[in-house]
């Protein structure tokens, strides 16, 4: 391997952090959006969160980002092929995040919401100031340990044309002849990031478990 | 003539690419379970540094992406002289990488069991294979099952993977059909209903095994939410 295909690969490696990045950054509020909305209770807005999530689990997102990619623009939406990702990316997270996030609120303490209630507290600021600073710290473990199933399926997103980490590889050995070197370094970026973000959820696991006494 | 029908006139493509894609799951599946117990059974008795070797490529196994792990398969291996069809390197690829995954939740789940089970067993004259097989694995499947339904519910997705170094599974037919016709709305939205369809087979079928775990006194863990 050359310069060259270093660059690339580095490259390709910079397309598949930033979108997973923004997917990430997208899915985490959503997912808690979802998971307040079904513990609100709402009649069939709750069915179809469920529905979501069970279709969000059983889906394959290689699946899933040619549906959107190609499906789209045959309902009128146009979609270019980073939008796509990023959206099916976002989608897909979401959906599990909905679960860790909610598996946080339903162990919350009744009492102290009761307590809050009791001082005056709005459910807005109780939900604000006393929930969710607590369920963060809970669901963070949690919430990392599914960055590293999201940064593990996405390579999916190669099968629209994204020249993502896993599938640089390819453009590498197609100029080298050589496929083994690059696919050994890109597994090997892969395996830094994701071996770093398993050893952030164990601290967190253990901050968690200290906090929660 | 609508979409609907263009698709249903096909529909023999679509199925056969189900057809492989429960053969691909399937087959990898109960392989990857059946060489993840012996990975345990390994990682907990064997001697020397076997053990830690075996261990250290489970943990390496875990923190690689499943399409990249089958790049390295199908497209890094020819350069060594060893060449597989996309099949076998299918099938090789999920059957190890699934290995290494259950293999790390029957070793959790290992380690929540009392030895004295272990210790009466040997005291009745049970060799640790025997012993392994009547009795701790079954307790692992019991205990576990919720997580190791998960795992499997990641394994079918994974198979969709496959259809980037050109198996011919559900996705890949669903693919070539909007393809040929011009019917993507119609043709993923089948395919996405057809996993739905098997994982929801998988969760019953885990449902039940958890019923079971349960009727015979066994705990029920549940895990935080994996893929």
């Amino acid at each position: 391997m050359d310069q060259v295909a270093f660059y690339t690969l580095l490259h390709g490696a910079w397309t598949t952090a930033w979108i997973s990045a923004v997917a990430i950054a997208g899915g985490v509020p959503l997912g808690l959006a979802l998971a307040l909305l079904r513990e609100a209770n709402i009649p069939i807005i709750g069915r179809i969160i469920v529905l979501y999530v069970s279709l969000g689990r059983a889906t394959p997102l290689v699946t899933l980002v040619l549906f959107i990619f190609v499906g789209a623009p045959v309902l009128g939406i146009p979609l270019d092929r980073y939008t796509a990702a990023i959206i099916t990316l976002l989608l897909n997270t979401a959906a599990f995040n909905a679960e860790v996030w909610r598996a946080a609120i339903r162990s919350f303490p009744h009492e102290q919401i009761e307590a809050a209630r009791a001082a005056g507290m709005t459910r807005a600021l109780i939900f604000r100031r006393i929930m969710l600073p607590q369920i963060w710290i809970t669901s963070l473990p949690g919430l990392v340990n599914e960055m590293t199933f999201l940064i593990k399926a996405s390579p999916a997103i190669a099968v629209i044309g994204i020249v993502d980490l896993t599938r640089v590889t390819n453009r590498i050995s197609a100029v080298t002849y050589e496929p083994l070197p690059p696919i050994l370094f890109a597994a090997a970026l892969y395996m830094i990031v994701i071996g770093i973000l398993v050893r952030l959820q164990r601290l967190l696991d253990a901050r968690a478990q200290r906090l929660a006494m | 003539m609508t979409k609907w029908d263009i698709l249903w006139n096909h529909r023999e493509m679509i199925l056969e690419g189900f057809k492989n894609t429960l053969i691909l799951f399937i087959v990898s599946a109960v392989a990857a379970f059946l060489l993840s117990s012996l990975i345990v059974l390994t990682i907990r008795t064997g001697r020397g540094p076997f053990g830690r070797v075996i261990r250290i490529v489970v943990d390496g196994m875990r923190m690689l992406p499943f399409l990249i792990y089958a790049y390295i398969l199908y497209y890094g291996l020819p350069s060594l002289g060893i060449r597989f069809d996309a099949w076998t390197a299918g099938f090789i690829a999920l059957i190890t990488y699934h290995a290494a995954y259950f293999a790390e939740i029957l070793r959790g789940t290992w380690a929540t069991l009392s030895t004295g089970q272990a210790e009466a067993a040997r005291a009745h004259g049970f060799t640790t294979f025997k012993m392994y097989r009547r009795i701790i694995l079954p307790q692992l499947v019991l205990r576990a099952a919720p997580v190791l339904g998960n795992q499997l519910i990641i394994c079918l997705k994974d198979t969709a993977f496959l259809s980037i170094i050109t198996v011919r599974e559900l996705t890949a037919a669903a693919s070539a059909v909007q393809s040929q016709y011009f019917i993507p709305f119609e043709a993923f939205i089948v395919a996405i209903g057809l996993y739905w369809v098997t994982s929801m087979s998988i969760e019953a079928l885990v449902a039940r095994v958890g019923f079971v775990a349960e009727s015979k006194g066994l705990g029920y863990k549940r895990d935080t939410v994996r893929r």
